[in-house]
């Protein structure tokens, strides 16, 4: 009997805890939506910002990230997917491989303000680049390459040894194996980091504060080379730097940044499950 | 060559073979004095055996004695595995394999594979006998690839059961029906040989029949090579057999012959269960 008791009372424990988990994500998101959800409106979402930021919409800093958003893609995600096959299909035992790894885990320690300030160094004044959204872009793509890189090794591991296996027996080459079997298995995984890793760049202030991110520029950018707003920063600004700032625009702004990285996180999972249930091994 | 073959279909498999008579006492595969190691452990040593064209041969043994790592020998699957070594000659169709100038790629399609567990791709039943072919370049949609399917799948015996479910997941067949699935996907390359390892350890004794069945069907225009664990499986479907232990081939003859009368006291006792 008391057996029975301890297990009643560890699994209401655990049980509890679990909860208490999806309490603060619940919480956060029912406040950001009470508090915000009034400044919601049509002129909000497609408009310029009026009047020092306390009146108009927000739709260049929406747009901003959305183009860094893209960005980081197209900076981040050739060379993450190809250092992820080549980690997990052509790397010996070695030590450049083991360097390798530990610069990706460090890669992935690194704070991101930290990045910012590399950015800056690197992309803005050594590159010449200049404050801008080709140098945002490969800020965020570099901070952004650890995640990807080990969703995408780890994907592509799972994907059991017997098909490559059966593939080279058919007289497939390595790569042929590489390109039909295993990343189309692996697909699945490998969108889902790719995903969730664009997501946290999409929310990030630090590594843009100093490569791209316009304190206030109403007009949309006309190249790679351009400045441009960006939701996140631009909440910081809001919050922080302007008197007077209606809290409702503020919450507005953060229950559109909220939506935008939660949408996409919810874009991962069903990608993950519709593509998951259609293979079983 | 391959277009070739690819674009005259159905008949050229079989206009490309002599006569069977000629063939009788050919060698489609001979080894000579062939080592094989994992690292420091030597899992062959010094091979010689000969494999009849159109011929089954099994290869019996207790399990570690060699005889998987033989049969991957000879499509050298085993160079996928590191820090392995191979020494010593395997001929096919007198040309030795190990060769620096052989294309591993070529060899493996003329030299197929059925493995333990059936193991189809996690696509369609379509799609796992096509994909060799179209890596391969044999054959393309619209030119010549649907009816390398329907007739791989009519070969391997399993075009009437299944032609309706040709876009259905391959993990839905029975293991039987995947096991024939995999034999499809092999012999949709237009391989010479084809080594089974342990081909029906997985499956149940109707499906196991089944196989050897076809097996017989398969060796009218294939080399087989099959390991096997079950001794009457050898004795019905083979007529070759080599009796592999540590590492060693102690015994090579008519199927007929190593079951009735054994030369060598370990194949006896092997044989009739005394050992193993």
């Amino acid at each position: 009997m008391k057996r029975q008791q301890a297990n009643k009372l560890a699994v209401g424990i655990i049980s509890a805890v679990a909860a208490l988990v999806v309490i603060p994500i619940m919480l956060v998101i029912v406040f950001i939506i009470v508090r915000g959800i009034s400044a919601i409106s049509w002129e909000f979402l497609t408009a310029a910002p009026r009047q020092g930021m306390t009146e108009g919409g927000i739709m260049p800093a929406i747009l901003g990230t959305v183009i860094l958003t893209f960005g980081t893609f197209i900076a981040c995600i050739p060379l993450a997917i190809g250092a992820a096959i080549y980690l997990a299909e052509y790397a010996g035992d070695n030590r450049l491989t083991h360097w390798v790894r530990l610069a990706i885990v460090n890669l992935a320690g690194i704070p991101s303000i930290v990045y910012g300030l590399f950015g800056l160094g690197a992309f803005v004044l050594f590159l010449g680049l200049g404050t801008s959204i080709i140098a945002g872009s490969l800020t965020l793509g570099i901070m952004t390459l650890p995640v990807v890189i080990s969703t995408a090794e780890e994907a592509i591991l799972a994907v059991p040894q017997r098909f490559r296996t059966v593939s080279l027996s058919l007289g497939a080459t390595r790569w042929q194996t590489i390109r039909h079997q295993v990343l189309p298995q692996a697909l699945p995984g490998i969108i889902t980091g790719v995903i969730l890793g664009l997501s946290r760049a999409a929310g990030e202030t630090a590594p843009i504060l100093f490569t791209v991110a316009a304190f206030y520029l109403p007009q949309l950018p006309h190249s790679m080379l351009d400045q441009t707003m960006a939701l996140p920063y631009h909440l910081y600004v809001i919050s922080t730097q302007v008197p007077g700032m209606p809290l409702s625009i503020q919450y507005g702004t953060a229950l559109v940044l909220l939506l935008i990285v939660l949408s996409l996180t919810l874009v991962a999972t069903i990608v993950r499950t519709s593509m998951r249930r259609r293979r079983e091994w | 060559m391959m277009d070739e073959q690819s674009s005259t279909g159905d008949q050229s498999l079989m206009d490309d073979q002599t006569p069977m008579a000629e063939q009788i006492n050919d060698n489609k595969i001979e080894v000579q004095d062939f080592d094989f190691y994992y690292g420091d452990f030597q899992a062959l040593k010094s091979l010689n055996i000969s494999v009849r064209r159109n011929q089954i041969t099994a290869l019996i043994g207790p399990s570690g004695c060699g005889k998987s790592t033989f049969l991957r020998a000879m499509n050298r699957m085993n160079d996928t595995i590191r820090n392995t070594r191979a020494e010593g000659i395997v001929l096919l169709d007198s040309k030795n394999i190990y060769d620096e100038d052989v294309d591993v790629t070529e060899l493996r399609q003329r030299v197929g594979m059925v493995f333990q567990r059936p193991n189809p791709f996690p696509q369609s039943v379509y799609d796992n006998v096509a994909f060799g072919p179209r890596v391969l370049g044999l054959a393309r949609e619209g030119n010549g690839l649907e009816e390398i399917v329907q007739e791989s799948l009519e070969n391997a015996g399993l075009w009437h059961e299944i032609r309706h479910r040709l876009r259905d997941p391959a993990f839905g067949l029975s293991p039987g029906q995947q096991q024939r699935l995999c034999i499809a996907r092999t012999i949709a390359v237009r391989p010479e040989v084809i080594l089974m390892d342990e081909p029906c350890s997985a499956l149940d004794p109707v499906a196991t029949l089944h196989i050897e069945d076809l097996m017989r069907q398969l060796a009218e225009q294939y080399t087989i090579v099959i390991v096997t664990h079950n001794m009457q499986q050898a004795a019905r479907a083979s007529h070759w057999t080599g009796f592999f232990w540590l590492g060693k081939l102690v015994e090579f003859n008519q199927t007929a012959e190593i079951f009735r009368a054994p030369h060598e006291k370990l194949t006896e006792s092997y044989i009739t269960g005394r050992r193993g």
